[in-house]
């Protein structure tokens, strides 16, 4: 009985097994092995080596690529957060409940159009003869207009947009699992609003901020897209620099490390907030 | 509970390292599969290319005539083309379109089929690009030439005066300052910088790289953008910039009907000559078909096509290419001769110089 429903736990939990060792496992290995090959001549070296790694760690180009990732995806997060907790506040408590999916599916809609579309698009409102500048030319406020494409602002601008849909969800289903009565006994026991929204609501909260900065972080760190069509070229992300060294120079074994930094990266952010990436309320 | 936090963080941790996985694996993945685009199917053809290949008007005329899908996938520089290559099963791909400065190598790599002589006529292509000491080995032929145009500047007339664009140091101006979007392709935008310093590319080495650097580091600071093709055209055409460098006909002469002040220049310093062309792999099954394409490319009729893809223009190799007046007014046919005799052919470095040349390209544009 007990061989029979172990037999049937591996057939049910198979597919899914399959098509991980498939699509996530074997592929990793091969990102694994492909940044220990070296590009040599014009062809790949399948002699493994650690030269790439040993360039990741010496090349003061690389690290200033890395050091614009971090800054950057650093940015997006801070003000993704800033601008989608008071809208997740101001959703989950002070618009009627009937009304709340709605609110959330609108501000969902943006993200049913094409991701690069988008990009494209925040480089039109940007540019010098887009609307930003020819509305602000036109009313007289600027005399010519200033760039803004281009830029690093734009670049965190269109990253902050894109992902502060993530936060607010998240920050939303944390804040919608507090029970209303912690916040009203601490009333009722004297408690300022701002001190029930310090002392109970934003440390309950903390779950929902953390997920949604790091589902943020991750979807940042890794994008090219956008540095690319919005930043102009002008200051190379990592993952930029990842690209020049497959289209320039067909440089897969560097490319590979460079992917399995980012990996580590990603790692690492996820061992320190790994405590908090529950969108259950702890008890 | 922890299990559903395990859950949670789990499924969060293997969504990132799957989408950091693709950034890599992106690239050789998708090669791999075009290459499983079917071989063994007797009427498609597989062909490696730049994007001026893949205009429908370019293959529908020889897939009707021939009743066969041409399936091309397209590369930017010939080293993603060999990684391309190095990551697919031979004979995935039958026809291959490459810079000519590279046809030696990659012959010598063994990588191109021999091709008959007697299956081209010659005397239709322009005398300057024939190059036989670079499309043939040991005086066998591997590739045959299709293509040129220059990486030179292209830039909006209304707004730039040309007479000052032909002086190459102007784009070194002030005046010009924060209006450049500088074409992201390393090796002729160095190349050209090189010339303001009086260097012709053929003779570049090492030693010159700091000056061409300095000089690079200062053509950045004027610049708003750097970008490929498409992102430096839409910032010409929007008005974003006004000139870009390591442009040419390629950049504008596909926009010139929306508007004819965009234009392009050849430097009396000299621009940097790019020139394609086409041969058949050596572990193609389809020898016979694929060379059939490559005769059809040649055609007057196929260089037409060719030289006003839609993704972009360029000089056909073939002087009898069935082109309107107007399209040869844009492409300043009567000009050639001109052109070519102040032009240098684009010079592919050796390895380690390439690889000092990306360096420095790198340092610049990472910031």
């Amino acid at each position: 009985m007990e061989h029979q429903r172990r037999w049937q736990g591996w057939v049910l939990v198979g597919p899914a097994l399959l098509v991980t060792l498939a699509l996530f496992a074997a592929p990793m290995v091969m990102v694994v092995l492909t940044s220990l090959y070296r590009r040599s001549g014009g062809l790949t070296d399948r002699t493994l080596s650690f030269d790439n790694y040993i360039r990741l760690a010496t090349d003061s180009t690389i690290h200033q690529a890395l050091w614009n990732s971090i800054e950057v995806v650093a940015l997006t997060v801070i003000f993704s957060t800033l601008i989608a907790y008071p809208f997740a506040y101001i959703v989950a408590y002070k618009v009627p409940q009937k009304w709340q999916a709605l609110v959330l599916l609108l501000t969902v809609v943006p993200f049913w159009t094409s991701y690069v579309v988008r990009s494209y698009s925040w480089l039109l409102v940007l540019a010098k003869n887009g609307v930003i500048n020819q509305t602000l030319v036109s009313w007289g406020i600027i005399a010519e207009p200033f760039t803004m494409a281009n830029t690093r602002f734009a670049t965190v601008l269109a990253f902050v947009h894109f992902f502060v849909m993530v936060s607010t969800l998240t920050i939303y289903a944390s804040l919608r699992q507090i029970p209303r009565n912690l916040g009203l006994a601490a009333r009722d026991l004297g408690a300022s609003p701002l001190s029930v929204f310090l002392r109970i609501t934003l440390p309950l909260s903390i779950p929902g901020v953390v997920v949604g900065a790091f589902l943020t972080f991750v979807l940042a760190i890794g994008d090219y897209i956008t540095p690319q069509i919005v930043g102009g070229g002008n200051e190379l992300v990592l993952p930029q620099l990842l690209m020049l060294q497959v289209s320039r120079m067909g440089d897969f074994p560097l490319a590979a490390a460079m992917a399995l930094v980012l990996l580590i990266i990603v790692a690492a952010v996820y061992a320190v907030s790994a405590k908090n990436l529950t969108l259950e309320r702890k008890r | 509970m922890r299990k559903t936090q395990l859950t949670v963080s789990m499924a969060a941790l293997s969504t990132s390292a799957f989408l950091l996985a693709s950034c890599a694996g992106g690239s050789g993945g998708s090669a791999t599969s075009s290459g499983g685009a079917s071989s063994d199917a007797p009427q498609e053809l597989n062909a490696l290319v730049w994007c001026d290949h893949t205009d429908p008007e370019l293959l529908a005329p020889f897939e009707e005539a021939n009743n066969v899908t041409v399936n091309v996938r397209d590369y930017e520089g010939t080293g993603v083309a060999l990684g391309i290559l190095e990551q697919s099963q031979p004979g995935d791909w039958d026809v291959f379109v490459v810079d000519s400065v590279d046809v030696p190598r990659v012959a010598e790599a063994g990588i191109l089929a021999p091709l008959s002589k007697d299956d081209f006529d010659f005397d239709q292509f322009f005398s300057e690009v024939q190059l036989p000491e670079i499309h043939e080995l040991d005086g066998t032929l591997y590739a045959v030439p299709e293509k040129f145009g220059y990486n030179t500047v292209a830039f909006n007339g209304a707004n730039v005066d040309a007479e000052k664009m032909r002086d190459l140091s102007f784009l070194w101006d002030p005046e010009l300052a924060g209006k450049i979007a500088i074409y992201d392709y390393y090796i002729p935008v160095m190349e050209f910088v090189g010339l303001e310093l009086g260097i012709e590319p053929q003779n570049i080495t090492v030693d010159d790289l700091p000056a061409i650097e300095a000089r690079l580091v200062e053509l950045k600071a004027q610049s708003a953008q750097v970008g490929d093709v498409v992102s430096t055209q839409t910032a010409l055409a929007t008005g974003e910039v006004e000139v870009i460098v390591g442009g040419g006909e390629f950049s504008t002469s596909v926009l010139n009907a929306e508007n004819p002040d965009l234009d392009w220049i050849l430097p009396n310093q000299g621009g940097i000559r790019w020139q394609q062309a086409i041969g058949v792999l050596a572990d193609s099954e389809k020898q016979e078909l694929a060379t059939k394409f490559v005769q059809y490319i040649v055609s007057p009729e196929g260089q037409a096509a060719l030289a006003t893809s839609s993704c972009y223009w360029g000089m056909p190799a073939n002087k009898n290419a069935t082109l309107t007046d107007e399209q040869k007014d844009i492409l300043r046919w009567d000009e050639q001769s001109d052109f070519i005799a102040n032009s240098y052919p684009y010079y592919i470095p050796d390895a380690d110089l390439d690889a000092a040349m990306l360096d420095v390209w790198t340092r610049v544009v990472v910031g």
